[in-house]
């Protein structure tokens, strides 16, 4: 069998409805093929089509391999050998990690949280020194009021900062000395049996309510499953919103992303082992980072529809400056781009044998999107090994973790909007700086506002949990505190 | 230590987790090797050497008990530590995570059973 199984679910609503017809009434009442009684009850015919399995045989197709195309392979592959089915999975993607340049790049900050890096490891998946560029231990935050180190808590390099392509596009083929990420993930789906098809997908359609595909080059292929991991800045996106009416993609905002080739001595004179993130009170503009990595920094700006002008002001600012060698004009270097990035997430990224996963889906708002990632591809793969294919399937199982991404998302939108004030407050700003600098000074005190502000640049925590430990009353209290001392500072002309 | 290296670096015979201490974390090693030791009436029982993508630890994420052994670096050793509230939070949203850490476990049973069976035939 090299089908997926479709059981009609009508003789069973036949036999179901002669044995309700001698149950109480009470019972009946309850009792129709659509209630939640049913699906418990019934679970092959939950849905009208006849329930959707992966089975011996079935294959799956992939659409696009960054990491969530990657993610979803490995994971699915992995437990569909557990789980003792035997599937087929073709991993379709144009673009070769290993081009220096654009064109093997997806257009990233190329930061994987502290919490990915630990349940990577968890996972049996270590990144090698040969693709992580920098392991970062600490942030320096810098604001109008002046800057501050966080340490990692733990005093250990567990961020890194990696490249999605092989490197910029004005480094030499000699000074290349680590992979892709992008690659490395790809090389991990494909040790577990993907393989890997060099082509784009062009169309798509429907044949006996099986996906199918057709490449540029000519291949056309039904399959049993597909998974859509296109991101938002592929013209991709547009064939399956055509294909599946239901679905409507995420809405973006653009970025800007830079590479400045300093070399590994500069780096370290002027970054060290920092991501250097900036609070400045320009308008529209709600973060900015500046991630050393092997031979380069990264600049990454997001806010709403990031323009030359703001670029200008952001390169032009003392603060910015002070982290460049002088010789750094203020000027995007060579290799700059603005991709687009979520701001909300996708309507309906499912439907029956399709799912769509990573940014094409639902993604976490300004930070760690290759964790989110992670977790929507790896929730997409259990639903369709432990569950099913089917939209209610997905809808059961996969939708609630990318809601709950959705949802945290409101609470981050909430959590910027309340930076950005703080941003136009210098006296605030100013109380903030000192109580970070306190707690840094003295690790006795419990450090409320460097963790607050380590998880919200770090993405390593929930914007949930960021705002539950902001709500602590010792958090609370210190914060008035210290923002009264920066008051009074400011006002005597004195900084402490 | 390599830029891209993450983890900490614990120079040889440094301790890692001390037999009977609380533990609050798990740890994986991302280059060289470690010793687990038991301490035994004063003397070390050398019980097993760890390398490469070992981990150890996880004992103490699922059981309120102390450190079973002592693990110390042999040669400098870089480890990457997993926090415990982490993990159990990640776990208990995606139960497939421990999928991994059940598989040690049960290759470390295996073991032990093989090392029993060798000992009573012995005797």
């Amino acid at each position: 069998m090299r089908r997926l199984r479709g059981v009609n679910s009508g003789s069973w609503l036949t036999n179901v409805s002669a044995v309700l017809s001698r149950l109480p009434s009470t019972f009946i009442r309850s009792w129709s093929p659509e209630s939640d009684l049913s699906r418990q009850l019934f679970p092959e015919a939950e849905n009208g089509n006849g329930k959707l399995k992966l089975e011996n045989g079935s294959r799956i197709g992939v659409i696009g391999s960054g990491p969530a195309g990657s993610f979803f392979s490995h994971f699915l592959l992995d437990m569909t050998r557990r789980f003792g089915v035997d599937v087929g999975l073709d991993l379709y993607d144009p673009r070769d990690f290993a081009v220096i340049g654009p064109t093997g790049c997806n257009m990233c900050g190329g930061i994987i949280s502290e919490s990915l890096v630990q349940m990577l490891a968890a996972e049996g998946i270590n990144l090698p020194t040969t693709v992580v560029q920098r392991g970062i231990d600490s942030y320096m935050l810098h604001t109008d009021m002046g800057s501050v180190r966080i340490d990692t808590p733990l005093h250990e390099k567990r961020i890194a900062a990696i490249h999605r392509g092989t490197g910029p596009r004005d480094i030499d083929a000699k000074d290349i000395k680590w992979f892709s990420f992008d690659r490395f993930l790809q090389e991990l789906a494909v040790d577990k049996g993907a393989r890997l098809v060099r082509d784009r997908v062009d169309t798509i359609s429907w044949q006996d309510g099986r996906p199918r595909i057709k490449t540029r080059r000519g291949l056309e292929q039904d399959y049993d499953l597909l998974a859509v991991a296109v991101g938002v800045n592929s013209p991709s996106l547009k064939l399956f919103q055509d294909a599946i009416p239901q679905y409507q993609a995420p809405q973006s905002t653009k970025t800007f992303i830079c590479e400045y080739k300093l070399g590994p001595e500069t780096l370290e004179k002027y970054l060290g082992d920092s991501m250097h993130v900036f609070l400045l009170n320009l308008p529209r503009l709600e973060f900015a980072a500046i991630i050393p990595k092997g031979e380069y920094a990264t600049l990454c700006l997001l806010g709403e529809d990031i323009d030359k002008p703001l670029i200008k002001s952001f390169l032009e600012s003392p603060l910015v400056r002070k982290c460049l060698p002088p010789e750094v004009p203020p000027e995007p270097p060579p290799c700059h781009c603005s991709p687009r990035i979520n701001t909300y997430g996708a309507v309906q990224p499912f439907g029956d044998r399709v799912v769509f996963i990573g940014d094409s889906g639902v993604t976490r708002l300004f930070k760690d999107g290759i964790g989110a990632a992670y977790r929507t591809a790896k929730a997409a793969a259990e639903t369709a090994v432990f569950a099913g294919i089917s939209r209610e399937d997905f809808r059961a199982h996969y939708w609630p973790k990318c809601r709950e991404i959705d949802v945290d998302n409101k609470i981050g939108k909430a959590i910027f909007a309340l930076t950005r004030i703080w941003q136009k407050r210098p006296h605030d700003l100013r109380g903030i700086v000192l109580m970070v600098a306190k707690e840094q000074a003295d690790k006795k005190r419990a450090p409320h506002m460097s963790m607050v502000l380590w998880d919200l640049f770090t993405g390593s925590a929930t914007y949930r949990e960021i705002l539950w430990r902001a709500l602590h009353p010792g958090f609370l209290s210190r914060l008035v505190w210290n923002v009264i001392v920066g008051h009074v500072s400011l006002i005597r002309g004195k900084l402490p | 230590m390599e830029t891209g290296a993450l983890g900490k670096v614990y120079q040889d015979g440094e301790i890692i987790v001390r037999q009977g201490e609380v533990g609050n974390a798990m740890y994986v090693i991302q280059a060289g090797k470690a010793e687990v030791v038991e301490e035994v009436n004063g003397k070390s029982v050398p019980l097993a050497v760890l390398g490469e993508n070992d981990f150890f630890g996880e004992m103490a994420l699922f059981e309120n008990q102390v450190r079973s052994a002592t693990v110390r670096a042999l040669g400098a050793v870089r480890v990457l530590t997993v926090d415990k509230k982490t993990l159990l939070r990640r776990i208990q949203q995606d139960p497939t995570l421990a999928f991994r850490m059940l598989e040690h476990l049960c290759r470390r049973v295996r073991k032990l059973d093989t090392e029993l069976g060798r000992i009573k035939t012995a005797q």
